[in-house]
């Protein structure tokens, strides 16, 4: 979270996404209490994987979207999952995903690796797949917004919402 | 311009704050067992408006409230009480900041049409109902179940436009409580933020209270002034500031014309003025220093162009500054629309010279006729070459004057500032529409190239 302050309208409380390339990780997301998102397979371009791993306890989950396992995700985590890691920490800034994902650690969260050997060292557990559907369908609304047409009247509400300069 | 009417005291400005803080921190605990001084909160809201037509609704709100046992009605009624509270601190504001610009102000517009056709009643109670939730738990309250709930509300009322300003509003929002969860974490909460927020949505679900419909048309020269971005994840719009030229002759007005377009949070910078870019031709022209030429454009009371491109066509070159220096002093500012009177939504075009500008600590400050105005450069858009650097290192500036967390602030729009001794202008909406700059031209690619593979995504895995 950026500064809070109690009497202001129209302070940004969450700052804005960073600029990443998403050929490898078309979505990423912290919610629902994970962080969570869509990983494209290297070698089927009809074929993403979907991918999350739960905040305090790691648990993690990796299938495509036909609803099969990921081979590499059995005893720990794969590529994909560390892919994922890897572009949240891009988009949100690496201290943001450690406070969501509540890892700590001596050696610092401050990068990706740290980050993901903190919870490796945690041996996590692999989760069932229920999660998969969910964050697909988030996935797929997240696409969404690209098809929903713009409109010239104007909107006064979006002026609680300022562009900030404000980086992670 | 009197910068030294900007910080003096507004008269009754506090005591109409305190009413609102007290009833905001009774919302941050939750309404569902409220303690004591959650109670003397909504009591003092309804006292404030004790004066008003909402008295006996407020009053009755408050004690429901207090008592636990508050239906989505009177918390209508709460929001409604709060809304006025502020419009007429909006007022106050507003009223100073004609006496200290010397601008005169357009009558205000003949009480809103009744409403028409109830739209999607039932996604309007959706809506209703969630907020209702929010304020039984409180922001201390929250958790990823409740903060997720709004997420099939927002996904049914984002696909209808005539419903955008409460989807759009919903689900940034949403987004940001959602990253705020736990609530019981947070070491502080945005108080006044979050009851805006939840207020302002809270009147949305009342059926044609969204409204603005057109009052006539405008035919005549427009000049553009500057553009003023607004974003959060999943939204972003721009307004360009303007001053009218009637045809026809008489006092040139202020008006604005705007694009907002819902977007996925990865696009960002370059990527939010690809965006928005084709659906508003006026981007361009104020990019490229034009004016536009409207016959018949539509316009609400509030000044705002309904646009569309074939009521405009481009005319000839117009510099911002140069319509500042001659046209701005005399144009009329539009009224507000009684639901719009709010300290946040007050957005004055100004042009400043003669100031020195002081830097004080990560903020910026000029110094005019003796009297400090604080100036926001952390809203000039990332895409755009005025950086705060150059806001701080320039001769002229023309911004827009907003109010909020207790002062008047100046919003940079563009400046002039001298290079090489030449005069050089900066447009903080000057890659709006399009740029051929190099930085600018490197950043339009990387945001191309984003928006390219989530379409590429979309059309395998949408469609299935």
């Amino acid at each position: 979270m950026l500064s809070v302050r109690e009497e202001s309208s129209t302070a940004r409380v969450i700052p804005p996404a960073q600029p990443r390339k998403l050929a490898k990780v078309p979505f990423v997301e912290l919610a629902d209490g994970r962080l969570q998102g869509v990983v494209s397979s290297g070698s089927d371009i009809e074929r993403v994987y979907v991918s999350s791993i739960a905040a305090g306890d790691y648990a993690f989950a990796c299938s495509t979207n036909n609803n099969r396992p990921c081979g590499g995700a059995r005893g720990s985590f794969c590529k994909h999952l560390v892919a994922l890691a890897g572009e949240a920490v891009l988009q949100y800034g690496a201290e943001r995903v450690a406070r969501y994902l509540r890892v700590e650690s001596a050696d610092g969260v401050a990068t990706t690796q740290g980050i993901v050997s903190a919870m490796t060292a945690n041996r996590p557990a692999k989760a069932d797949a229920t999660a998969a559907a969910p964050v697909f369908s988030r996935f797929l609304r997240h696409l969404a917004y690209l098809e929903l047409a713009p409109t010239t009247a104007p909107l006064p509400e979006l002026h609680w919402f300022p562009t900030t300069r404000a980086v992670v | 311009m009197r910068t030294d009417l900007l910080t003096e005291p507004v008269d009754g400005l506090a005591e109409a704050l305190a009413a609102v803080d007290a009833f905001d921190r009774a919302l941050a605990g939750g309404l569902l067992r409220p303690a004591p001084a959650q109670a003397a909160g909504l009591d003092g809201l309804a006292e404030a408006v004790a004066g008003s037509p909402l008295a006996a609704r407020v009053a009755e709100a408050a004690g429901q409230a207090a008592a636990g046992t508050a239906g989505e009605d009177h918390l209508v009624a709460l929001a409604a009480a709060r809304t006025a509270l502020l419009g007429s601190v909006h007022d106050a504001l507003a009223a100073r900041l004609d006496e200290a610009i010397g601008r005169p102000r357009g009558e205000a517009p003949a009480p809103a049409p009744a409403p028409g056709e109830p739209q999607a009643a039932n996604l309007l109670a959706a809506a209703r109902s969630w907020l209702t939730d929010l304020a039984r738990t409180g922001w201390q309250g929250i958790d990823h179940e409740l903060v997720s709930g709004a997420a099939p509300v927002v996904s049914a009322l984002l696909a209808d436009p005539a419903l955008r300003r409460l989807a759009t509003l919903l689900d940034g929002f949403a987004a940001e409580l959602a990253a705020c969860c736990p609530g019981a974490a947070l070491e502080r909460i945005p108080l006044r933020r979050w009851a805006d927020l939840w207020s302002r949505a809270l009147l949305l679900t009342v059926p044609g209270a969204a409204d603005a419909p057109a009052t006539g048309t405008l035919t005549g020269r427009l000049l553009p002034l500057g553009v003023d971005l607004h974003e959060h994840a999943t939204a972003a719009q721009a307004q360009v500031h303007a001053v009218f030229e009637p045809a026809e002759g008489g006092a040139p007005r202020l008006v604005r014309a705007g694009v907002a377009v819902p977007k996925p949070d990865t696009v960002v910078g370059a990527g939010v003025w690809q965006l928005l870019r084709p659906h508003l031709s006026l981007l361009a022209a104020a990019g490229e220093g034009l004016t536009m030429e409207l016959t018949g454009m539509p316009v609400t009371a509030e000044g705002d162009l309904l646009w569309h491109d074939e009521h405009a066509r481009p005319g000839a070159p117009a510099d911002a500054f140069a319509t500042a220096r001659v046209a701005l002093a005399g144009a009329t500012t539009p009224s507000t629309a009684p639901l719009d009177r709010h300290p946040a939504r007050i957005a004055t075009p100004v042009f400043l010279e003669g100031y020195t500008a002081h830097q004080e600590d990560d903020a910026l400050a000029f110094e005019l006729a003796g009297h400090r105005l604080a100036v926001d450069t952390d809203r000039v858009p990332a895409a755009s070459p005025l950086t705060p650097g150059a806001v701080a290192a320039s001769t002229a500036c023309l911004g827009l004057l907003r109010w909020d967390d207790g002062e008047f602030r100046l919003q940079p729009l563009a400046v002039e500032a001298t290079v090489k001794r030449k005069t050089v202008a900066l447009h903080a909406g000057a890659w709006a529409g399009g740029t051929g700059d190099k930085d600018g031209a490197k950043a339009e690619k990387a945001a191309t190239e984003a928006v390219a593979m989530l379409r590429e995504r979309a059309g395998r895995l949408l469609r299935k």
